[in-house]
Order: C-alpha cells, then structure tokens, then sequence
C-alpha cells in the first residue's frame, strides 16, 4: 500500500474526513513549492495534488490557466518538479500525487516516468486527459514501480466507463461533481448524489470529490457523503493574490485549517 | 504493402495506426460517444444522406469545377495542371461542406446551440453561416491576436448572427480557441454540438470531418477520368488540421498509381516557432484529444507556430495523416510564407484566381515540381479563395500599393 492507501485508512480509523489540495508546482516559483506544501500540510492537507503545469490545460478555469502560465515562465518542467518531490520528501511523509495532463508524461516516457516518480518519493498520478480505454501501457507502468493510478469519473459517466474507472484506479476515485472546468462555485452541483451512489455500488475504494469545492460550508455538505475533498482554485487564487506577501504560508495554513473545520463541524454535530 | 483495410482506418477506437484515439477529460467521453452513436445512425439514414446531398448542391453550390490550369500548365512547361475550385463555395472554402454536414447532425441529436474555434475565420464564417441556416445560437471562439488580424471576417461573423468570444489565454490563436471551445462544451454539453472545423480532435471527429469532406475528392476523381480518361499522377493541398487534403486524398487511397502530396507550411523558416511544419519539425505527442505529429519543446509543452496563414498555423496535424506519411502512402513537404505570397501572386496573374494564403501552399509546390514532369496529370486543390486574405497581401506585397499617380 501506498502512503495514499495509509492516510485513507487512518483517517477511516479515526472516522475523519480527508483534505486533498491541489498546488501548481511552480507557481511562484519552484523554490517556493515545498514550503508551500508545509504551509498546507500544517494547515490540515491529508494528500497533495501536485500540477505540472501545461501549456494548454483544456480542463481548467481562468485561475490555475494563469497559475500554470506563471509556473511555465517560472521554469517548472517535470524533471525539476520531481527534484521537488524528492526535496519535499526529506521531511514530510505527506502523500504526493502528480497531477499532469498527458504530454509532459508521454513525452517523458511512461516508463521513465514511473521509474523516477517513485524514486523521487510520489505516491501516484493523475493524467486528467487520459481515459481509460488508453491507459493500459501507463497503468502497467505505475504498478511496476508501487505507484497508484487515480482516473476521474464524472456525472455524465456512463455504467460501462464507470466500471472501466472503477476497475484501474488504486488509491482513491476522484469524482468531478459538475460538467465544466475547474474553478469555485456557489454550492455543490445536483449531479453529484447519483454520481456517489454509482460509483460506491461498484468499488470499496475511497471517494474524492473535486471541482468546484472552495469553502467550509461544501466541505461539511460532503462530510456524510465522500471520504475526501479536493480543493485546487480556492488555494491557487490565494497564491496569486498573496505570492509577493510574506505571510502567503501563513495564509495558506489558515485556510487550509478553516476548511478541514468545514468537515469536523459536520461529523461532531452528527 | 498494407491492406486497404489497414491503410484505411480508423478502428472502432478511433484509431488510425498509433494515432488518433480519444485523449479527453473523462466529462467529455460520454459526450463524445454520444456524438459518435448519432453519427453512425446518421450515416445509415438515407434522409440524412439525401438531405446533405441536397444542401451541399444547391446551398453550397457542389458540384465544384475541376479547371484545367491552361497559362499555368504553359508557363510552367511541364504537368498538366488542375485546379478543383472549393474556393468557388459558398463562403470561400471547402469548410462548408464539414459545417452543413455537422449542422444537420446537430440538429438530429436535438441540440440548439452550437460552437466553434477559428484560426482565420474561415471556419467560423461557414459555422455561423450554418448557425444562420439551421437557427442554432452560435458562438465562435478566436484568439484575440486571430480577431486583431482578421476584423472583416469577426464583422462578417457577427453580420450572420453569431457571437464571437476573444480568447485572451495563451498564445490567442487557434490553438486557445480550440481549448476554450472544449471548455465551453464540457460546460453545456447537455444543449451544445462542437463543430469542430478540421479532421483533428477526438474520435469520431477526425473521422467524421473526412467523411464530410471526401465529396471533394470523389467528384474530382470522377472530374479527372471524365476529362482525361484516366487517374491524376500527382495529388497536391495543403495541410493545416488537414481536412481539404483528407477530403481530396481519401478516394485515390487505394489508387496505387496516384501519389499524393501534403504541404504544411514553413512559415519564416525551420526554427521551432517559426513554422508549423509538424513532420519534419515535430513528433508524436497528445493535443485537444488526438494523438499524432505535434511540435513542442523538450518537456511536452506545446510550441508557438507560425504561419502567413492563420488556417495553417497550428501545432498538432490530423491523424490520419500522420498514420498516412508513416506508412508512405502519402508524403509531406513544406512550403514557406514567401513561396506562398509568390503562388498566389503568380496564380492571380495567370489564371485570375486569386488563392487563400493556405490553398497558395500547394500552388507552391505545385510550381516547384511541374517544370519536369511532362506528360504528368497534377491536381491541386485550392481550398479557399483569397478575398479574406486582402490584408495581408497587402502588408506583403506593398510594391502593389501604391498611391495611383495623378491622372493615371
């Protein structure tokens, strides 16, 4: 098991929910990721998400387009992005995932990839624009170096891409609660129920659900209903605003820890 | 030598060799199967046929002529030149025939919006003209820097009712229209069709957009055997996403005898940015769904382009042409911005058809391999005609402009 695997199961233990936060690598500066990810980590983060950035990040809203923009003039190509992976894990046993579209992977080489994620110290991948029904030379990959592989299942998934999500994920299920792209909303989309429902008929695996959640009050609505939440725009907005700040770390964490409040407040008024 | 069944994809993946497939967010596969149900059924619909038959006749004025190339064919001494005259459409371009195609498509699945990505405009202008025709809402995304180039055809658009959204992202070109194209549609997929203008993107568009524009390559087979009493040597079009080539290509595939021969554009010269020639500066990699040639830089990341035709100007080829040039049944060349400006210079003053900066490609090469091939049959596409490129002849070719001498 995967340190992904430990973290879904002590938080099961503790009957707690799990904070995921997506960061851009690289934006401001690589330089600033790692303390960027301590800031979260204190702040309550359970797992990183960690973006590589990519010139044309068709799933994305305005917020992470420009953070990826800034982290790709800033330089942050993957090879550097795994020497940060490796600078993060010399003191933290946080959970790091890669978040990439597919061409920075593909053109790295699947193999080379697993390889050197691994030894590096990531924990899994997420290739947002990778389906299913393409992944079988990358998902053998992952296996062969200990790596979880985490494919996304949304509301207009139909059974049989369910079953195929269900099937060649490991780790966790990242469920996209609405159609669209990244970004914050008002509140949780409708679509979402039905979407859990579907996918814990067919899989014991952990449920993330990500896209659109940006404020305590989402995250208490999913405490009874998924195991984790993800939070990427929310965070990256707080970066752009505040990369200049000196307290950019500070806030993160204050951040970071009013969300997790979100799901205790759910869980003790049960 | 592969089988016409292995030369002639794709598979029921969508895939064309290595390339190809479907490479999108997962909201997008239900859609995109969707789309490929509805296509399929559409197919076998012999109302559906009968009534694209119907438009591309007396709405988008087919069939087009095959001209013999006269002045051209003496002056260059050599092939016996032909000219099939998509620029003779409605609208200008061969874009048309994919839009009226999609459109009824789009109409059979019940949706009432459609949208769009354009590079020039050319494709936007045939979608907002089919917006029109159908009563869809319709919406064109287009690089800012593609609407600073190209004003009269942002006008032309909004005359035919449709909205035109500047995208500010990236490079603002046709590659970040593209991309917000996706991001609308995975937004409103419930009510809206992406009619994407090219033989790219995900399955079944690659697949479905040469199927809409194969009309052009069965009439001017048909053209070409009538006239001369057999098959061309030489098949000639330019290649951006690449449908005019695919829709010409398509029906010669398994005419062993008839070569044929894209031509992607060698913009300012071979220096990564500076052209979107993606065989010889390129290699496999993933874009807006598709696997195939893509130029970028040694990290994954998507290289700038450059060409004086915006319809040409962009990062990944088609598909299937990726899988036709590894198995050799079709070759790739470029030509750059100047032999392009030249062509059309040159095409204008011998025949009076003045070419699209994109369909100028192909004339190019066309001028560079007439002189020795006597006794040759060349047909060359021209896929557009250059009224939208006014300006930009223009800034090129300021020896014509001149203020007139007094009395003159």
């Amino acid at each position: 098991m995967t340190r992904i695997g430990c973290r879904f199961a002590r938080l099961r233990q503790a009957g707690e929910r799990g904070l995921i936060a997506y960061l851009t690598a690289g934006d401001p500066g690589l330089t600033r990721t790692p303390a960027l990810v301590d800031a979260l980590e204190r702040g309550g983060a359970d797992l990183i998400e960690l973006g590589v950035p990519f010139s044309d990040p068709i799933a994305d809203g305005p917020v992470i387009q420009r953070a990826s923009e800034r982290a790709l003039r800033a330089g942050a190509t993957l090879p550097a992005i795994l020497g940060t992976v490796r600078e993060i894990r010399r003191h933290s046993e946080i959970p790091l995932v890669i978040f990439s579209y597919l061409n920075p992977i593909l053109r790295y080489g699947f193999s080379r990839f697993a390889a050197d994620a691994a030894a590096a110290g990531a924990d899994g991948a997420l290739l947002t624009d990778l389906s299913v029904e393409e992944a079988d030379p990358f998902v053998a990959e992952m296996r062969r170096h200990g790596l979880d592989t985490i494919f996304l299942a949304a509301p207009t998934s139909t059974p049989r891409r369910l079953e195929l999500v269900a099937r060649y994920s490991t780790g966790f299920i990242y469920l996209v609660s609405r159609t669209g792209v990244t970004g914050e909303q008002e509140s949780l989309s409708d679509s979402l129920l039905p979407l859990i429902a579907r996918t814990r008929a067919l899989t014991s695996l952990p449920l993330a659900v990500g896209f659109g959640i940006s404020r305590p009050e989402h995250l208490a609505e999913l405490a009874p209903l998924a195991e984790a939440a993800v939070v990427g725009s929310a965070f990256m907005r707080l970066i752009e605003q505040h990369q200049a700040s000196p307290d950019l770390e500070e806030r993160l964490e204050k951040f970071g820890a009013e969300l997790k409040a979100g799901f205790s407040r759910a869980l003790h008024q049960k | 030598m592969l089988s016409a069944a292995e030369l002639m994809g794709p598979d029921s993946r969508g895939h064309f060799g290595p390339y190809g497939g479907r490479f999108v967010p997962e909201a997008l596969m239900a859609p995109l199967e969707e789309l490929e149900r509805a296509y399929h059924e559409a197919q076998q619909d012999p109302g559906f046929v009968a009534e694209f038959q119907e438009l591309l006749r007396h709405y988008a004025g087919r069939p087009t002529p095959l001209y013999f190339a006269r002045r051209l064919t003496e002056r260059l001494g050599g092939a016996r030149i032909y000219l099939k005259r998509e620029d003779l459409l409605h609208t200008g371009a061969h874009k048309i025939n994919n839009c009226l195609g999609q459109a009824l498509l789009a109409r059979r699945m019940g949706k009432r919006r459609i949208i769009a990505e354009t590079g020039a405009g050319q494709h936007g202008v045939a979608t907002a003209t089919v917006g029109a025709l159908f009563g869809f809402r319709t919406m064109v995304y287009m690089g800012e820097e593609d609407m600073r180039r190209q004003r009269l055809n942002v006008f032309r658009m909004r005359l035919l009712g449709a909205e035109v959204v500047p995208v500010h992202a990236g490079s603002r070109t046709l590659k970040d229209a593209i991309s917000e194209a996706m991001r609308d549609w995975v937004t409103n997929v419930a009510d809206t069709h992406y009619l994407l203008g090219s033989a790219l993107g995900a399955h079944p568009y690659p697949r479905m957009v040469r199927d809409f524009q194969r009309v052009i390559g069965l009439e001017a087979r048909a053209q070409i055997l009538e006239r001369e009493g057999r098959l061309p040597d030489l098949l000639l079009a330019c290649v951006g996403g690449g449908s005019n080539s695919i829709g010409l290509f398509y029906p010669f595939l398994q005419d062993e005898s008839v070569e044929m021969v894209g031509v992607e554009a060698g913009g300012r010269g071979a220096v990564l940015g500076q052209h979107a020639a993606r065989f010889s500066g390129g290699s496999p990699g993933v874009l807006h769904g598709a696997q195939s040639y893509l130029l970028q830089d040694a990290d994954g990341q998507v290289a700038a382009t450059h060409s004086v035709s915006a319809g040409l100007d962009y990062a990944l080829v088609g598909p299937e042409h990726a899988w036709l040039h590894d198995c050799g049944r079709a070759h790739y060349v470029s030509a750059d911005d100047s032999e392009a400006l030249d062509a059309a210079r040159l095409l204008s003053r011998l025949e009076g058809i003045v070419p699209a900066l994109e369909s100028a490609h192909a004339v190019a090469e066309c001028l560079r391999r007439a002189p020795g091939a006597a006794g040759r049959i060349f047909l060359v596409n021209l896929s557009g005609r250059g009224d939208k490129d006014m300006d930009i002849f223009r800034d090129n070719l300021p020896d014509l402009d001149r203020p007139e001498r007094a009395g003159s």
